[in-house]
C-alpha cells in the first residue's frame, strides 16, 4: 500500500472478543500462545499475575508489550484508588500548592471529584460518626474486588450494616481478605437525569507510561442510560434497574432495547447539554472531567510500577450531578469489549485499532526503549490528555494542551479547532 | 379514502375512537404522567394507518384530467412518479433564495468546525448573543440563515416563531393534559405505537421517550390546531356520534386538533427534545413548527412548498442536473424518488445525524421554505453518485443510500447549489 513493511507480529489473546481478533488479523498478526514468543499480549488481569510474578521467571524482551501494569490495582481496586486520591490531596496540601486549595466549609475547590468513601471494615466506626451527623443520606456499598455491579446495594440505615459492625468489634484482628472488604460511599442521589433517565458516563484512557506521565482520551465514549425513570425514593432504593447504570444489570430488564442497548454517543450528550445548558458550562463539564482523570493518574503515578513493556486501557465511570459537576465513581483495568449493539462493535474495533497503533506505531516492529510520544497521525480517535515529557520540555509551547504541571497558573486554554475543551484550562 | 376504512374497521371490532376514563385509570395516569414509556397499552392490535410509501401510491396516482402529457417524445415528458405539472422554482432561483448560503460565506454547520474560532466562531456567537437581546423575530431569522449556533438555537428558534411562554399558556398546556388524562382516545395508541416503532428504537433519541408522549398526547387534543386548516387544502377529518351517522348535527372533527398521526409522526418532535428540558416550551415550539412547516408534509394540495411540489421539485432538479443518474436508476427499476420520499416527509429527522437535522431545520425556520429538503435530498444523491451508477436493483440502490447518519448537510447544499 503505502510502500511501509507490514510487520507481521506474533500476537497471544486471552479474550476471544471479535474486536481484537479482527484487529488482529487486519494487520496480519500471527496468533501464539502466552507461552510463546509473543510481541504483543492482551492479557486478561489473572494472567498477568503470573506474567509479572517473582516466581514466574518471565523476563520480557524488548519487542514485547503487554496490557496491563503489574499493581494496576492501585488504581482500578476501589478501596486503593480512593486511598490514593486522599493521600495525593493531602500531599499537595502539605505543600500549599494552589491545586490544594479549599473552600470556607474545608472542602477542596479542585481535588473534590470523589464522592465521600470510608473502607469497610476497617474505618466502621468513622463512619458510624459521620452517617450520625446527617442521618438521611443514602450511601452506596460495593464489594472491592468485584466488577459489572455484583454485590453492590444502597443503605440508608446503619441497621443494614450490621455484619461490619460486630467485625470491627472483635477483639481478635482478622486481616479482611479482598472478598470481604467493601467501600461505602456517599450516594449521588442528584444525579443529572435526561428523559428522567438517570446516565453514567464510561471514557476509555490509554496510559502508555506513568512516569513520565503519558494519557491519552478516546474521543467516542459513551453513556449508559437506566432503562427505568430515575427515582429517589426510599422504596426505590432496592430496584437496581433505577441506581445502577451498569449494562449487565439494564440488559436484564423488561423495558432494554438491544437496538440502542441504552447507550448514548458523547456528541450527543454534547449536543443535548449545549442546546440546554449553554457552551460554557458544558465546555467547564468536560474540561473537568479531563483534569480528574488526569489527576486520579498522577495520585498513583508514584505507586505504579512503570514498566516499559507495559501499558493499560483503563475504563473510567464518571457521574454528572444535576449541578453539572463530575464524579469519579471507579476505574476499570479490563472495560469489557462485548459489543452489545452494532455501533458499538464498531466504536470498539476503532478503540482497540487506535490502542494498537498508539502503543505499536504502524510498520514498525515494537521496541520499548522508545520515547512514547506519539506522532499525530497514529492518534485515531485519540488525544493527548496530558504528556509530561512534552510539558516540562518546552514550557511556552503553542499547544497549551500540552501545559500542565503542578506549577502552571492561570493558564487560558484556548479551544481546540475542533471543540475539544483543552486541559490547559485552570481556574 | 383509505382512512375512513381503517376507522370504520375499529369500530367493528369495538375498538372505541372515544372512551371515557374511569377516576381510578386517571389518578393512575396522573402519576404515571413522566414515565409513560413504560407500561404503555396493549398495542398488538393496532398498526400504524398509513405509512409514507402509502403515501406516496397516493400521489403518484394524481392526475390532471384535463392536461395532455403529449406522446413518448413529447415536449413535457415526466420522467419522474409525480405527473403534474406544477409551477416550481428552478434552480437559478434557488440560489437566488438561498443566496446567503453560498460557499463564499462562512456557515455555522461548516466554518463551525475546522477553522480557528477566531476567524469566524467567536465572532458568531457574539452577534447571536446581540440579536437575542434584541428580542425581535425576523432579526433572529436574518440571522438564522447561517445557522444557529448550537447554545443559542433554543432560544432563537423562540424567537423566530414567536414563542413566548407566559401563565396562560401553561395553563392551557395543563388543560390539555387534562384532556388527555380524563379521556382515552384510539389515537392515542397510534401514537404510542408509533413512538415505540421509530423513536424508542432511534439511538439519537430513545432517551427522549416519555418527552414525546407528554407532548403528543395532549397535542390532539389541542383544538387550537384546528386553525391550520385554514392554510391547508385539506379538511380535518370527522367522526359521528354513535348511533348518528350521517347527521351533520352529531359530527365531531375527530381526533381533536384534525390530525391523524401516520407512521412517523412522532420524529417530527424527536429533534426538538434535544433543544428544550421543559415539555411545555417543547410544546409550543413544536405545535409552531408544525402548523407553520410540517402539516405541508404530509397534506396533498398544490401549495409549492406543499410535499407534491416538493417531490416535483426533487425530480427536477434531479433529471436536470443529473440526467445520467436519474435515467440509470430508472432503467434499473428504481425511481428515486421512493427513496428519498420519505426523507421529505420526515424532514430528514431519524436518517441525518441530530445535530445535522438542526442545522438543516435551522434554515427552514430562517428562510421560510421546506425547498431545501428537495436540494437536499438531490446533492445526497449527487455525492453517492459513483455507487449508485454501480447498482443493478432497486434494494442495491437503498442499500447505498440507507446509512445517512455520516452526512454534512450544508457543505452537500452548498455544493449542489453554488458549485454547479
Amino acid at each position: 500500500m503505502s510502500g511501509k513493511q507490514t510487520v507481521r507480529l506474533k500476537y497471544a489473546c486471552d479474550q476471544d472478543k471479535s474486536v481484537l481478533i479482527n484487529n488482529f488479523e487486519a494487520r496480519g498478526w500471527i496468533p501464539v500462545g502466552a507461552d510463546d514468543d509473543w510481541n504483543f499480549y492482551w492479557a486478561n488481569v489473572q494472567s498477568i499475575r503470573s506474567v509479572f510474578s517473582v516466581d514466574s521467571g518471565y523476563r520480557l524482551q524488548d519487542d514485547q508489550v503487554v496490557n496491563h501494569f503489574p499493581n494496576h490495582m492501585e488504581l482500578t481496586r476501589k478501596d486503593l484508588m480512593v486511598k490514593n486520591i486522599k493521600r495525593y490531596r493531602k500531599e499537595l496540601d502539605k505543600d500549599n500548592n494552589p491545586l490544594a486549595e479549599k473552600d470556607e466549609t474545608g472542602r477542596f475547590v479542585h481535588l473534590d471529584f470523589i464522592p465521600q468513601t470510608y473502607m469497610l471494615p476497617a474505618d466502621y466506626n468513622l463512619f458510624v460518626e459521620e452517617f450520625r451527623k446527617n442521618p438521611n443520606t443514602t450511601w452506596i456499598m460495593k464489594p472491592c474486588g468485584k466488577a459489572r455491579g455484583i454485590g453492590i446495594f444502597l443503605v440508608n440505615k446503619l441497621s443494614q450494616l450490621k455484619k461490619w459492625s460486630r467485625d470491627s468489634k472483635t477483639s481478635n484482628f482478622v486481616p479482611p481478605t479482598s472478598k470481604d472488604t467493601y467501600v461505602i460511599s456517599k450516594y449521588i442521589d442528584n444525579p443529572l437525569l435526561i428523559g428522567g433517565k438517570k446516565f453514567d458516563l464510561r471514557l476509555y484512557v490509554l496510559v502508555t507510561s506513568f512516569r513520565p506521565l503519558k494519557c491519552y482520551m478516546f474521543k467516542l465514549g459513551f453513556c449508559r442510560f437506566c432503562t427505568v425513570k430515575y427515582n429517589a425514593s426510599m422504596n426505590e432504593l432496592d430496584n437496581m434497574f433505577v441506581h445502577l447504570t451498569n449494562v449487565s444489570i439494564q440488559k436484564t430488564g423488561d423495558d432494554y432495547n438491544a437496538v440502542h442497548g441504552g447507550k448514548w454517543t458523547v456528541q450527543n450528550l454534547r449536543l443535548y447539554l449545549e442546546s440546554t445548558h449553554g457552551k460554557e458550562v458544558t465546555d467547564k463539564l468536560f474540561d473537568e472531567i479531563d483534569w480528574q482523570i488526569v489527576h486520579s493518574l498522577k495520585a498513583v503515578a508514584g505507586g505504579i510500577s512503570n514498566d516499559r513493556h507495559c501499558y493499560e486501557c483503563y475504563g473510567y465511570d464518571i457521574i454528572i450531578d444535576d449541578n453539572l459537576k463530575p464524579w469519579l465513581i471507579e476505574v476499570n483495568a479490563s472495560p469489557s469489549l462485548t459489543s452489545t449493539t452494532s455501533s458499538d462493535r464498531i466504536m470498539k474495533y476503532k478503540l482497540m485499532n487506535d490502542v494498537i497503533n498508539i502503543v505499536i506505531p504502524p510498520g514498525e516492529p515494537p521496541d520499548v526503549r522508545w520515547n512514547k510520544t506519539v506522532a499525530k497521525e497514529h492518534l485515531g480517535n485519540f488525544y493527548v490528555l496530558y504528556d509530561e515529557d512534552l510539558a516540562q520540555s518546552d514550557p511556552i509551547t503553542v499547544d497549551p494542551k500540552n501545559k500542565l504541571g503542578p506549577g502552571a497558573m492561570g493558564a487560558r486554554g484556548i479551544r481546540e479547532p475542533k471543540g475539544r475543551p483543552s486541559p490547559a484550562t485552570w481556574k | 379514502m383509505f382512512l375512513l376504512l381503517e376507522v370504520t374497521a375499529c369500530v367493528q371490532r369495538s375498538i372505541f375512537l372515544w372512551l371515557e376514563r374511569p377516576d381510578k385509570e386517571q389518578r393512575d395516569l396522573l402519576s404515571r404522567w413522566t414515565e409513560l414509556g413504560t407500561d404503555g397499552p396493549d398495542l398488538s392490535q393496532i398498526r400504524p394507518v398509513y405509512a409514507p410509501k402509502d403515501f406516496l401510491d397516493v400521489i403518484m396516482a394524481l392526475q390532471n384530467p384535463n392536461y395532455n402529457t403529449g406522446d413518448s417524445t413529447g415536449t413535457y415528458t415526466l420522467w419522474g412518479l409525480v405527473q403534474l405539472p406544477l409551477k416550481l422554482n428552478d434552480v437559478n432561483k434557488l440560489r437566488l433564495l438561498y443566496s446567503d448560503m453560498a460557499i463564499n460565506q462562512c456557515q455555522t454547520g461548516v466554518d463551525d468546525v475546522d477553522i480557528p474560532p477566531e476567524m469566524f466562531d467567536a465572532d458568531r456567537m457574539k452577534l447571536g448573543r446581540k440579536v437575542i437581546t434584541a428580542d425581535h423575530g425576523p432579526l433572529a431569522q436574518e440571522y438564522a440563515k447561517k445557522g444557529c449556533p448550537i447554545s443559542l438555537r433554543g432560544d432563537l428558534w423562540c424567537q423566530i416563531l414567536g414563542v413566548i411562554i407566559d401563565e396562560f399558556d401553561v395553563l392551557y398546556y395543563e388543560q390539555l393534559k387534562s384532556n388527555v388524562i380524563a379521556h382515552d382516545l384510539l389515537v392515542d395508541s397510534l401514537l404510542y405505537k408509533d413512538v415505540k416503532l421509530t423513536a424508542t428504537n432511534d439511538d439519537q433519541y430513545f432517551v427522549f421517550e416519555d418527552f414525546l408522549y407528554q407532548i403528543l398526547l395532549p397535542f390532539t387534543r389541542d383544538t387550537d390546531v384546528l386553525k391550520h386548516f385554514g392554510k391547508n387544502s385539506a379538511s380535518p377529518p370527522k367522526s359521528y356520534i354513535r348511533g348518528k351517522l350521517g347527521d351533520e348535527n352529531f359530527a365531531v372533527v375527530y381526533p381533536p386538533n384534525g390530525v391523524i398521526p401516520f407512521h412517523g409522526f412522532a420524529m417530527y418532535v424527536a429533534p426538538l427534545c434535544y433543544l428544550y428540558q421543559e415539555p411545555v416550551k417543547l410544546y409550543y415550539v413544536f405545535r409552531e413548527i408544525y402548523t407553520r412547516y410540517f402539516f405541508r408534509l404530509h397534506s396533498i394540495s398544490s401549495h409549492p412548498q406543499g410535499i407534491v411540489c416538493l417531490s416535483l421539485l426533487f425530480e427536477n432538479l434531479l433529471q436536470m442536473h443529473e440526467a445520467e443518474l436519474f435515467f440509470h436508476l430508472k432503467s434499473v427499476g428504481c425511481q428515486p424518488l421512493r427513496i428519498a420520499f420519505k426523507w421529505l416527509v420526515r424532514a430528514f429527522s431519524g436518517y441525518l445525524h441530530s445535530d445535522q437535522v438542526l442545522l438543516l431545520w435551522d434554515r427552514v425556520l430562517a428562510y421560510n421554505s421546506l425547498e431545501i429538503l428537495p436540494v437536499l435530498a438531490v446533492s445526497i444523491f449527487s455525492f453517492r453518485k459513483t455507487n449508485l451508477l454501480k447498482v443493478q436493483s432497486y434494494n442495491a440502490a437503498e442499500a447505498v443510500l440507507a446509512d445517512l447518519t455520516t452526512l454534512q448537510v450544508i457543505p452537500l447544499v452548498q455544493l449542489s447549489l453554488f458549485s454547479k
